[in-house]
């Protein structure tokens, strides 16, 4: 311990720093300095931070670049959120949608209430098929509670469409055209 | 005889309304300097229907929060005028009008500028009321705002409000006295022997026309500032409103208008004290030291020479602005000591300098 630490030595102040004036001239000095630097604040309304790419914004559904909804509706989003904010109802594809009907689910409806969503982005973690996101989107306002609720046409407009590294369900159908039986 | 006093009214009327619009932008800069040294943008939104859409003026003006200061005025007119049930009425209304009118009161005896008579050639200061007891006028009225101050904050009838007052009617009496000192050495100044002596402050200004009064006497220049900031209850001297430990002192049971004559009344002090501070040290309306007024004779020179003078006084107003948002406040007993411990005595010390200096320099001069 002793010879950890030290003792650091005070010396006395001397008489100009006494006096307080030189250090008020150099305070003076920095506060002036400041005046010349830009400003660091933004102008809210006119100008928008930039916003990162991996920020968590408002959850949205997406597209692939082919316009198809990814979403297939297996509802692990709406277990995994921990406010509850997410209800989907899960519907069938009908076999008239001919180049969606192997994805055999596709949601009905799908609702995230924006007064519960704590944007916490565990769905978009858990989600398999990559169809939810949280973007950009950080202004949420609205005058009535209905406004908050997100539905599966509001998140789709939202969303957009996201590049797909994989097209995953193209890839099975062509499977199964070739002969291969898929697994599930 | 009734032309004279028609014309000394008219001046009177024109000096409040250039020291409330004063006060009046004084607020904005205090704002707006503020924000600048904290990195912000500050008051820029406020907009007249007409003025604001001029081309490139308009949007300038409405950046730089011009038209602030009027909203800020309206919003403390027609607010509601809240009478809280715990007061003593009479005083509560009474405190801030106490405020105010010495405040506007010292300006009287405050020579503004000078003027040179085309036809006989004399310099003819330009002052409301010359009289003979100048700064002491000054020093009488200018303390008798602190009776505002203890009127509203006992009147408040709130214990926050109360030590205020206190504070700031204690710290007023500590400082008057090095401020009444420090000055005497330019009072000395002005009033050579030999030569029909007077306090007024246009005695001062005159014997300021080659060298500055701040050149000959940087202590007593110093010392009256450190002074005037206190007197002022500005930064680091705002002992009066703490906001951190009284609230907001002495006037926190105040709203709307009769806030709004607290708040005047403190920046037409500042602004006043800074025409004093230009007027003992920094030459008044002079033009440089050591130069000769290059200004006209007749009465564009003495437009000019006012101008000049109030180039120096918001010179001044931005050394408050500028130091307030430098400095963290004194703890009260610090404000006491250095009140008493060390700006009196070497005030004194001053003092007795400079008379020593006068009595060899006549002694030389002879």
């Amino acid at each position: 311990m002793a010879g950890k630490t030290r003792a650091i030595e005070r010396t006395p102040l001397s008489l100009s720093e006494k006096t307080y004036l030189p250090q008020i001239v150099n305070g003076l000095k920095t506060t002036f300095s400041n005046i010349l630097k830009p400003n660091v604040t933004l102008q809210y309304p006119e100008e928008r931070p930039v916003i990162s790419e991996s920020y968590r914004g408002v959850p949205t559904l997406v597209r692939d670049p082919n316009g198809r909804e990814k979403c297939v509706s297996c509802q692990l989003c709406e277990f995994v959120c921990p406010p509850k904010a997410i209800r989907i109802t899960p519907g069938e594809i009908s076999d008239s949608e001919e180049d969606r009907v192997h994805v055999e689910k596709g949601p009905q409806e799908f609702e995230i209430n924006m007064l519960r969503c704590i944007y916490c982005g565990f769905c978009q973690e858990v989600c398999p098929e990559e169809a939810i996101w949280l973007q950009e989107d950080y202004s949420v306002s609205g005058y009535s509670r209905e406004e908050f609720l997100n539905n599966k046409d509001r998140l789709y407009e939202l969303g957009g469409t996201m590049p797909d590294n994989h097209y995953k369900w193209d890839k099975k159908k062509e499977a199964e055209l070739n002969g291969h039986e898929g697994h599930h | 005889m009734i032309l004279e006093v028609l014309l000394h009214v008219l001046a009177a009327v024109l000096m409040i309304t250039v020291v409330m619009t004063m006060a009046g932008y004084s607020v904005l800069a205090e704002r707006k300097v503020s924000s600048w040294i904290q990195g912000r943008v500050g008051p820029n939104r406020t907009a007249l229907p007409i003025l604001s859409s001029i081309p490139i003026v308009g949007p300038l003006i409405v950046g730089l929060g011009l038209f602030q200061p009027l909203a800020d005025g309206l919003k403390f007119l027609f607010k509601e005028e809240v009478m809280p049930g715990h007061v003593n009425k009479f005083y509560y209304v009474l405190a801030p009008i106490i405020t105010l009118i010495p405040a506007m009161t010292t300006m009287v005896v405050l020579p503004f500028g000078q003027m040179i008579d085309p036809e006989s050639g004399q310099r003819i200061p330009l002052i409301l009321a010359n009289i003979d007891i100048g700064i002491l006028f000054i020093f009488a009225v200018g303390s008798l705002g602190v009776y505002g101050v203890v009127i509203g904050g006992w009147a408040s009838n709130n214990k926050y409000s109360f030590l205020g007052s206190v504070r700031s009617s204690a710290q007023m009496i500590s400082y008057e006295l090095a401020m009444g000192i420090s000055v005497i050495p330019v009072l000395l100044l002005a009033n050579p022997p030999g030569m029909e002596g007077g306090l007024s402050l246009v005695n001062v200004i005159t014997s300021q026309d080659s060298l500055w009064n701040f050149v000959l006497m940087p202590i007593s220049a110093l010392l009256f500032l450190i002074c005037l900031f206190a007197e002022t209850n500005r930064t680091p001297f705002d002992m009066a409103e703490s906001e951190t430990d009284l609230v907001g002192g002495f006037h926190t049971e105040y709203g709307s208008f009769k806030f709004g004559l607290f708040f005047v009344s403190e920046y037409t002090h500042i602004i006043v004290g800074s025409g004093v501070f230009v007027a003992l040290f920094f030459g008044g309306s002079n033009f440089l030291p050591w130069l000769p007024n290059p200004w006209p004779s007749g009465i564009i020179g003495g437009v000019i020479s006012v101008l000049w003078f109030i180039a120096k006084v918001v010179c001044m107003i931005f050394l408050f602005i500028w130091v307030r948002w430098t400095l963290p406040r004194f703890r009260y007993d610090q404000v006491m000591n250095l009140g008493w411990k060390i700006l009196l005595p070497i005030s004194i010390a001053n003092l007795v300098f400079y008379i020593i200096a006068f009595a060899f320099y006549e002694k030389l001069i002879n």
